[in-house]
């Protein structure tokens, strides 16, 4: 529906634009005020991480004056081991996250999709508590979780000992997924289910062969979401990260206090460009998946 | 229809209990534990005796911790006031650009909010800072128009003095505007896009300007909009910890700092309890007062 209504407008704009330097009355982008706003806007928000990336590749150790193209912060930053270590451990955290949250919020949506049930209001709300309950609140309730209530076990190897931090990240950003994917359930045609059940599937037949396909742009888009959502955030890992557990951001804001070198700039240029490729793929699943339908 | 739990009571378990006991383990206790906590009071370094007290609410009432609260309410006031100036135009401008554009730009305006908080922070502090691209572009104008000034006869201006961009509260606002944009762009060019643009054209076409469609036609119009891209706004801004820690100098404090710093240096977690609680109870009282005006304004429409 919504992309029709997207190819529908300019076939209604298009007999008005046959005189090109005439732009239409709601062609606000065609009109000069309105196009300084949006490309200052860009600038704002683009000149900084520009200049970011741009001198992860100068010259000097300052940030100031552009001395000559040079990759050394990244040959730098790769064996900053430490720094190494912390961004593994973002991504692990984030893989972990996501494939959890994807699972728990697929079910999340099904729940409230599917079932009436006593309390359905309070779970419901208390879904979306994590949403909007602010970072610091719940950053220091896992503190407080993890000192007092449920200590997670000191010295564990490797990954497990990101544990207590994953489960943190989880816990705010399932109900993002779920979310996602009982938006995308909306559209679903119960009959369909009920269809295979009548034709002999099981129940678990069902979940998995006919809702979990039909469900499968927002658990994409819900990866997505858990995946990026883990790996910004600073908050509640500041306040669940122990002296051998630190991420990426966490690394880079005890940097930010110390010394600013554009080792700095160079893993965030990496962790820049990992973001971008993953929204890419992400946008690029969608539009694949849309363009299936339309077929 | 909605099924009732009763007809598949093994698939609504199967379903059902993994989120919920997620939810109830690792959400709603630890946010019970601080709420328990915030009646608390320390009896040792790391005992903390529940007697009920109140006396960590009624501190929290002392005029120190009350400007602080009335000043994040002002920083997250101003913050959402400057995105809503700066968002609308944006939005506007990409719901009413041709299909092509509008997918790029609203890619564009969303891709920094994909981008890492901290980085994006760590980017505005070298662009602000004394040394920063900003003071190095008015110097650099400041020289060209003194030389001008010295070109046609007059005194030039004298020595460019940089200006302190950083560790002050303007820092702090700008940072919270550049974090927030995107959220108030978005829902603000979702509701712009779904308005009916008729009304607009019949508008124009009775003779009303520009400004004036759009502040009685279109504004109005896109409210709901306008009052979730407000709510998304300030919310987050509100309990902002890092922009204000990293961009602010000592008096631009936020909640959400002195927060931190009762759980972390002070070590006085029932009176960081009882503010975070405090913080929340706003954040609860904000989308209440939303819920209250959507309500309202979908009776009259």
């Amino acid at each position: 529906m919504a992309d029709e209504g997207l190819t529908a407008l300019p076939q209604v704009g298009r007999p008005k634009r046959e005189a090109r330097d005439k732009p239409g009355p709601l062609e606000y982008m065609r009109q000069w005020p309105l196009r300084v706003i949006v490309v200052a806007t860009l600038v704002f928000l683009y000149a900084p991480l520009i200049t970011l990336m741009a001198f992860s590749f100068n010259d000097s150790r300052r940030n100031i004056v552009w001395q000559g193209f040079t990759t050394d912060w990244y040959v730098k930053a790769f064996n900053n081991e430490s720094l190494l270590q912390a961004f593994i451990n973002s991504l692990t955290i984030a893989f972990f996250c996501t494939i959890i949250s994807v699972i728990l919020g697929a079910l999340a949506a099904v729940m409230l999709w599917r079932f009436r049930f006593p309390g359905k209001t309070v779970v419901e709300g208390s879904m979306a508590l994590p949403i909007v309950v602010p970072e610091i609140c719940l950053g220091v309730a896992m503190l407080v979780f993890f000192a007092r209530v449920m200590p997670w076990p000191m010295g564990l190897p490797w990954p497990l000992n990101l544990g207590a931090i994953t489960i943190a990240h989880v816990s705010f950003a399932f109900p993002f997924v779920a979310t996602v994917v009982r938006a995308r359930l909306s559209s679903f045609n119960r009959e369909l289910e009920e269809a295979a059940k009548d034709l002999g599937a099981s129940e678990w037949r069902t979940f998995w062969d006919v809702l979990v396909p039909h469900m499968q742009p927002g658990l994409i888009a819900g990866a997505l979401l858990a995946f990026t959502l883990s790996l910004d955030d600073f908050v509640i890992t500041f306040f669940t990260a122990g002296p051998d557990t630190i991420t990426f951001p966490v690394k880079v804001y005890s940097m930010l206090r110390f010394s600013v070198t554009p080792e700095v700039n160079a893993a965030s240029t990496v962790l820049i460009v990992v973001t971008v490729i993953l929204t890419a793929i992400g946008l690029q699943m969608q539009n694949n998946q849309s363009k299936e339908k339309k077929a | 229809m909605e099924q009732t739990w009763k007809q598949a009571k093994a698939a609504f378990a199967a379903i059902a209990v993994p989120p919920i006991a997620w939810l109830f383990l690792f959400f709603l206790v630890p946010m019970a534990v601080i709420w328990a906590y915030s009646f608390g009071e320390n009896t040792g370094p790391i005992t903390i005796d529940l007697t009920g007290t109140f006396a960590n609410y009624i501190r929290a009432l002392e005029p120190l911790y009350l400007q602080i609260f009335l000043k994040s309410l002002i920083v997250a006031g101003i913050t959402t006031l400057l995105c809503l100036i700066i968002g609308f135009p944006v939005a506007l401008a990409i719901a009413f650009a041709t299909p092509k554009m509008k997918s790029w730009l609203l890619l564009l305006i969303m891709l920094p909010f994909w981008t890492n908080l901290l980085i994006r922070t760590f980017a505005l502090i070298a662009v602000l800072r004394e040394q920063g691209y900003v003071n190095f572009a008015l110097e650099w104008l400041w020289n060209n128009a003194s030389g001008f000034m010295t070109l046609i006869g007059l005194q030039p201006f004298g020595e460019y003095e940089p200006l302190t961009l950083l560790y002050n509260n303007t820092a702090v606002i700008i940072g919270l505007v550049y974090v927030h944009l995107p959220f108030m762009v978005l829902p603000l060019y979702s509701a712009l896009d779904r308005m009916d643009r008729s009304l607009m054209e019949a508008s124009l076409d009775l003779g009303a300007g520009h400004m004036r469609t759009i502040w009685s036609v279109v504004v109005p119009l896109a409210a709901p909009g306008i009052a979730s891209g407000i709510l998304i706004t300030f919310i987050p801004a509100l309990g902002a910890y890092l922009t204000p820690d990293l961009l602010g100098g000592t008096d631009s404090q936020m909640i959400a700092n002195v927060i931190e710093r009762q759980f972390k240096r002070a070590n006085d977690w029932p009176f960081g309890a009882a503010l975070s609680f405090l913080l929340m109870y706003l954040t609860f009282i904000a989308i209440a007062a939303q819920a209250f005006i959507q309500r309202k304004s979908e009776r009259r429409g």
